[in-house]
């Protein structure tokens, strides 16, 4: 250790004041939080892995174990009923990513020490869910591929597929944003454990593997308004999948309401999330 | 309203939790190119000042500056000049010592091969060179603590704030720290340290406030608060553990001050007013009742009893004060 200053004090950058300069600053910090996750998953390959591990076991399980147990409302075969159900499971279990990730820095003191340096605010948001975002298209794409092998085809047109696949990243895109705040929200790594143990029945209450009309009445109802049933819906619907139906209103606006829904939730939760990141969490 | 030379200004500083009050009233000022440090027990408010000072808090009276700047108003100004370590090393895990760094410095907005550049200085300044293209998670806990003190210095802060940057690490670790801190005060720069080791703060500092439930208790050199408010002490350890409380009874009438008996290691430690008089006294009292004396010193109190004295009860937890007892030793012997 050499007692010199090896790093003569620069000087301090101006704060920029210009709209367009602010911009450039959050992109330029987002990019670099980004990129810090692209750097995980190249340093740590097995944790991308495992995390695609997931949508293949879940296709085998749901798709053969349970399968062969479920109809489908209206006739048709349960794993292309199936695969869509999945697409849309898997988009929503992202947010443990989300969740832990944001646990995790504010733990060890990571997301104070950005906090403390002159970046731009919603660059370590911003640059987390457009990591996520990178991590759910590779996911979307395995299961796809996945999906592809089981028999499950897209029978609508080019512009229809993209479409559902847009609309599965629109919600995976909202619940980042929920992801973030209840990731601030957690004291501690097996916080972020619990609430990401209650999002299991919360999927699986919805129409994705079972038609909310075969639930009980209320059960049913809940179903049918879980955020995860509209996307879902709206999925089956471009990708012309088996599975459509159900009286409600809800189910008879899936379409719009798979763009409502994540836009809500963005609304909400984007806002707080942004709000909890400012304050102190001690 | 802070005047030149002037590195920190706090006046009146309140935070108040849900149940307790964290701060109330709060001062504090401590001159560029010192060491100040923030002593008190868990709870007395250290790490809240700290993270109010460092923009990282909302608080709820009072007014702070650092570096000239309002930490309020003006928090991206003072962002640019500080730096901060706090509890646990702040640091990805994942990636290497080298890539912490650079993401870091670009964070402070600096350009891909300035970014590297200073990667790579305050690499080989802080021990890391070997390791820096390691993954941190590899690293042992002084170096993780180093790595973080650096990613504390990419911009050359002006104020630095150490919030407990040694709690948790081993002797070794905490001495490579140590060090670095050092080091880092010889380039200039204002560093406040929080501590609940009372050694740290001995060691370290220039200046020594002490906390206690919220405010400030009391100030000074590790030096004067140890001449003014603790006194010297007597110590000495008797031969034979049977005659012990015979020479504490006489200890206490030479000294006219009820002394402190530790029968496991036949020591005694009593207050001072005439230093050599009341040794020498001591001395001969003693060896007229026939009492055979092992050691026998004057020394200066430590923090330990200094912070006692203030605040009525211990500073450290009990999983510390190995360490401490340790170090009376070393100071016993050279104060005689």
């Amino acid at each position: 250790m050499t007692t010199t200053t090896t790093t003569p004090a620069a000087p301090p950058q101006p704060i920029p004041a210009a709209p367009l300069s602010r911009v450039r600053w959050m992109i330029s910090d987002s990019w670099t939080i980004t990129r810090r996750y692209l750097i995980h998953w190249v340093r740590e390959p097995s944790y991308v892995v495992w995390g695609l591990m997931y949508p293949m076991v879940s296709v085998l399980l749901f798709g053969y174990v349970f399968g062969s147990a479920m109809a489908v409302p209206g006739g048709g075969d349960y794993r292309e009923f199936l695969l869509p159900g999945l697409f849309g499971m898997t988009m929503m279990f992202g947010i443990g990513n989300t969740m832990m990730g944001v646990t995790a820095d504010a733990d060890k003191g990571i997301t104070d020490r950005f906090r403390a340096m002159p970046m731009a605010r919603s660059g370590v948001v911003v640059g987390r869910s457009a990591a996520d975002m990178i991590n759910s298209v590779m996911d979307l794409v395995i299961l796809i591929v996945c999906g592809l092998i089981v028999g499950w085809r897209a029978h609508g047109t080019i512009g229809e597929t993209l479409a559902a696949v847009g609309l599965l990243l629109l919600l995976r895109f909202a619940f980042i944003w929920v992801g973030i705040y209840l990731g601030l929200l957690a004291k501690n790594a097996e916080q972020a454990g619990n609430f990401y143990a209650l999002l299991f029945p919360l999927t699986m209450i919805s129409n994705a593997f079972v038609a909310p009309e075969m639930m009980p009445g209320w059960l049913g109802a809940v179903a049918a308004w879980n955020p995860l049933s509209s996307t879902v819906a709206a999925t089956r619907e471009l990708f012309g999948n088996p599975g459509l139906g159900g009286d409600s209103w809800i189910a008879q606006n899936a379409m719009p309401m798979a763009v409502v829904w994540p836009v809500v939730i963005v609304a909400v939760f984007a806002p707080l999330a942004a709000r909890r990141y400012r304050r102190a969490r001690r | 309203m802070a005047p030149n030379g002037t590195a920190i200004v706090a006046e009146g500083l309140r935070k108040e939790y849900k149940q307790t009050r964290a701060l109330e009233g709060f001062d504090l000022t401590v001159p560029e190119g010192s060491i100040c440090g923030l002593l008190g027990p868990n709870g007395a408010g250290k790490t809240t000042a700290v993270r109010i000072l460092s923009t990282l808090l909302e608080f709820d009276g009072g007014q702070a500056e650092v570096a000239g700047f309002d930490v309020v108003r003006q928090a991206a100004q003072v962002r640019y000049r500080i730096g901060v370590t706090g509890q646990s090393a702040a640091v990805d895990e994942i990636l290497t010592g080298r890539q912490n760094l650079e993401m870091f410095g670009r964070l402070y907005h600096l350009g891909a091969a300035e970014a590297r550049r200073r990667a790579d200085a305050l690499l080989e300044r802080f021990g890391l060179a070997d390791t820096g293209g390691k993954s941190v998670k590899h690293y042992s806990g002084g170096m993780r603590r180093r790595l973080d003190l650096a990613a504390s210095l990419i911009m050359a802060p002006q104020v630095l704030f150490l919030d407990e940057p040694t709690t948790g690490l081993d002797p070794r670790g905490r001495i490579e720290v140590w060090e670095a801190i050092r080091s880092l005060v010889a380039g200039g720069t204002t560093v406040l340290l929080t501590t609940q080791y009372l050694e740290e703060a001995d060691r370290l500092a220039d200046r020594i406030v002490v906390l206690d439930r919220g405010r400030m208790i009391a100030e000074g050199s590790p030096e004067r608060l140890k001449s003014t408010i603790g006194g010297d002490q007597l110590d000495l350890v008797v031969a034979d553990a049977a005659e012990l409380a015979e020479a504490a009874r006489i200890i206490a009438r030479v000294c006219g001050a009820e002394p402190g008996t530790r029968p496991d290691t036949r020591e005694i430690t009593a207050p001072v007013r005439h230093r050599v008089a009341t040794l020498t006294e001591a001395v001969r009292a003693l060896d007229e009742a026939g009492i055979a004396v092992e050691d026998i010193a004057l020394r200066r109190p430590t923090l330990d009893e200094v912070f006692l004295r203030l605040t009525g009860h211990r500073a450290e937890a009990a999983d510390h004060r190995g360490d401490h007892r340790g170090d009376h030793r070393t100071e016993k012997e050279t104060a005689v």
